[in-house]
C-alpha cells in the first residue's frame, strides 16, 4: 500500500495559486475602462473568431484572460445564468452583482476541490446610466471577487498596463480616447502601435436607442470602426 | 471513456435557450415539459376560458416585409382588452404576430425572443431566417398538449433575410408545421375577411407607407365582419400595432404615421357613406 506524503493546506494552496497565476500571466493583457459614453473593452488578441470578450445581457459585458477553453464555459454558463434569470423574473433583475457572486462562488469550489483550479481571470461589468453607477468587478482564480473603479487590467504583463491607465485615465474620457488608452497601454513600451488586426474591441454604450427595437448596450467594433477611433476620426 | 465523456459534453453544448431549460429548468416553459398528457375519455376536458388574440395579417413589400395586428382580446363575447399588442419584434430582422389563447402566446413570444437573442450570444453570429422560422416550429409543437386542451397559440412569423436580400413569411399549424407563403398571409379570427382584402388591394412593389396604408385597411374590414377583431379606435386614438423589417432591420411605424393613415381610411368610408 502506498503512503500518502503529507502536505500541509498552506503549501497546497500556495502550489495551486502559483500554478494558476503563472499560467494567467503567459497570455496576453485585457483592458475594461470605464468613460463618459460608457465602458470599452479592449484585449490584445490577433484571432478575429476566438473571442476574449463578450456578450451577456442588456447592459453587462465579460472579458477573460487565460485558458480559452476555460473561459469560454464560464462565459457560456452566465450567458444562460443571465437568460433564465432574465426570462423567469424581469430583464431588470439580471444584475452584473449576482453574475459575478455566482462565478465566485463557481470559482472558489473548482480551486479547492477539482484537480486543478482554472487558470483564469474574469471582468464582469455592468454599464449604468451615469457613470457613478457603473459596476466593474474582477474575479480570480481562486474566486475573490473585487469591486473596481475606473478600470481593471488582467494578464500578461499587467501591471505595466496598469501605470499607463492610472495616469491616463480621467472621469470625462469620451469613447475614442479610451479605446486609445487601452491600445496604448496594451503597446509594449518602446515598441510600435499595435494594429487594429491585433487587437479586439467592444464597447457597452451609455445610452441605447430604444426606438431602434434593442435594449442592448454591447456593440462589438470591426476593425473599420477600431481604426476610425484609434486614428481619432471619430 | 473518452468518447463518452465527449458525447456527454456536446450533448451539453447547446446553443438553444428552450434545450436547456427542458434540460434544467422544465418548470419555466409556457407548456411544461413538453409530453403528451393521455387524457381518460370518459372524464370530459375542463374548458379554460382565456384571452384570445385575434387578427394579425402580413406582407411583403419592395425592401422588407410588414406585419400589423389589431389591438382587442376576447374572452367568450366579453372585450378582454383594447390595448392588447400582438405583434412583436423577434430579433433584429424579424417579427412575430401571435393569434390564439393570448397568455400562453405572450410567454412563447418571449421565450422565442430569449431563444434568438441566447444563440446570437453563445454563437457570436445570428441564427439563418429559416433556422428562426424552424425553431418557432418545434416550440408550437411543444404547445400542442396544450391546444389539445383549446389552448391553442397560432404565430406568423416574418423576416427579412439577409442573404437573399428579400422579406420572407412563414405560417404554422398547431402542429408546428411550417409553411412559407408568398406575397402576404393572415392569421386569427378575422383572418378570412383581412385575406379577402388583402387579395384586392396588395400588388407587387408597394411602398413601406403603401404596405402601411393596405394592412390597416385589411383589419378595418376584418374588424368589420369579426367581432373579436377591433378596428382602429378614432375615440380613443387606438391604432394597430405595426412593424416593418428592411435591410435596416425592425422598426415599429409610430402613432405619429398611423393616425392620419386611420383617419383617412376612416374618412374615405365615411364619405362613400355605402354598406361596406
Amino acid at each position: 500500500m502506498t503512503q500518502q506524503f503529507y502536505v500541509s493546506p498552506e503549501q497546497l494552496m500556495k502550489d495551486r495559486a502559483d500554478f494558476a497565476r503563472k499560467g494567467i500571466a503567459r497570455g496576453r493583457s485585457v483592458v475594461v475602462i470605464s468613460c463618459a459614453d460608457g465602458i470599452a473593452l479592449v484585449a490584445e488578441n490577433p484571432s478575429p473568431s476566438l473571442h476574449k470578450i463578450g456578450e451577456i445581457y442588456d447592459r453587462i459585458a465579460f472579458a477573460a484572460v487565460g485558458k480559452y477553453n476555460e473561459f469560454e464555459s464560464l462565459r457560456q454558463a452566465g450567458i444562460r445564468y443571465a437568460d433564465v434569470r432574465g426570462y423567469s423574473y424581469d430583464r431588470e433583475d439580471v444584475t452584473a452583482r449576482g453574475l459575478a457572486s455566482v462565478y465566485a462562488q463557481s470559482l472558489g469550489v473548482v480551486f479547492t476541490a477539482e484537480q486543478k483550479p482554472f487558470e483564469v481571470e474574469l471582468a464582469v461589468v455592468e454599464v449604468g446610466t451615469t457613470q457613478a453607477q457603473d459596476h466593474l468587478y474582477r474575479l480570480t482564480f481562486d474566486g475573490s471577487i473585487a469591486d473596481e473603479h475606473h478600470f481593471i487590467v488582467m494578464g500578461g504583463l499587467a501591471e505595466n498596463v496598469a501605470a499607463v491607465m492610472t495616469d491616463g485615465w480621467n472621469a470625462g474620457m469620451t469613447m475614442s480616447a479610451a479605446v486609445r488608452l487601452a491600445a496604448a497601454g496594451l503597446t509594449p513600451a518602446g515598441a510600435p502601435a499595435l494594429p487594429a488586426e491585433a487587437l479586439e474591441a467592444a464597447v457597452l454604450q451609455r445610452s441605447v436607442h430604444r426606438d431602434a427595437g434593442t435594449r442592448r448596450a454591447f456593440r462589438r467594433l470591426d476593425d473599420g470602426e477600431l481604426v476610425a477611433l484609434l486614428t481619432g476620426e471619430v | 471513456m473518452q468518447d463518452r465523456s465527449l458525447d456527454r459534453i456536446a450533448a451539453n453544448a447547446t446553443s438553444s435557450f428552450v434545450e436547456h431549460l427542458r434540460r434544467d429548468r422544465p418548470e419555466l416553459l409556457p407548456f411544461g415539459d413538453g409530453g403528451l398528457v393521455v387524457q381518460d375519455s370518459r372524464i370530459p376536458l375542463p374548458v379554460v376560458q382565456a384571452p384570445h388574440a385575434t387578427t394579425i395579417v402580413a406582407l411583403i413589400f419592395s425592401g422588407g416585409v410588414l406585419m400589423a395586428g389589431d389591438r382587442r382580446a376576447t374572452m367568450g363575447n366579453v372585450i378582454a382588452s383594447r390595448h392588447i399588442e400582438k405583434v412583436f419584434p423577434a430579433d433584429h430582422y424579424s417579427v412575430l404576430g401571435i393569434a390564439g389563447t393570448a397568455g400562453i402566446a405572450l410567454d412563447l413570444t418571449r421565450l422565442f425572443q430569449v431563444e434568438l437573442e441566447h444563440y446570437e450570444k453563445i454563437e457570436g453570429t445570428r441564427l439563418s431566417l429559416d433556422g428562426k422560422a424552424n425553431r418557432l416550429g418545434a416550440m408550437i409543437r411543444g404547445n400542442l398538449p396544450m391546444a389539445l386542451q383549446g389552448l391553442a397559440v397560432v404565430p406568423l412569423f416574418a423576416g427579412f433575410d439577409t442573404v437573399l436580400g428579400a422579406g420572407r413569411l412563414f405560417s404554422y399549424d398547431v402542429t408546428g408545421g411550417r409553411y412559407e407563403e408568398q406575397e402576404h398571409h393572415t392569421v386569427g379570427s378575422g383572418s378570412v375577411f383581412a385575406r379577402g382584402a388583402l387579395k384586392k388591394i396588395w400588388r407587387p412593389g408597394l411602398s413601406e407607407a403603401e404596405a402601411v396604408a393596405v394592412s390597416i385597411e385589411a383589419l378595418y374590414d376584418a374588424a368589420d365582419d369579426d367581432s373579436a377583431t377591433g378596428g382602429p379606435d378614432a375615440v380613443r386614438q387606438i391604432w394597430p400595432v405595426v412593424y416593418s423589417v428592411t435591410h435596416d432591420g425592425v422598426r415599429r411605424i409610430s402613432e405619429a404615421e398611423l393616425g392620419p393613415v386611420a383617419s383617412a381610411l376612416i374618412a374615405s368610408r365615411s364619405i362613400a357613406s355605402r354598406e361596406a
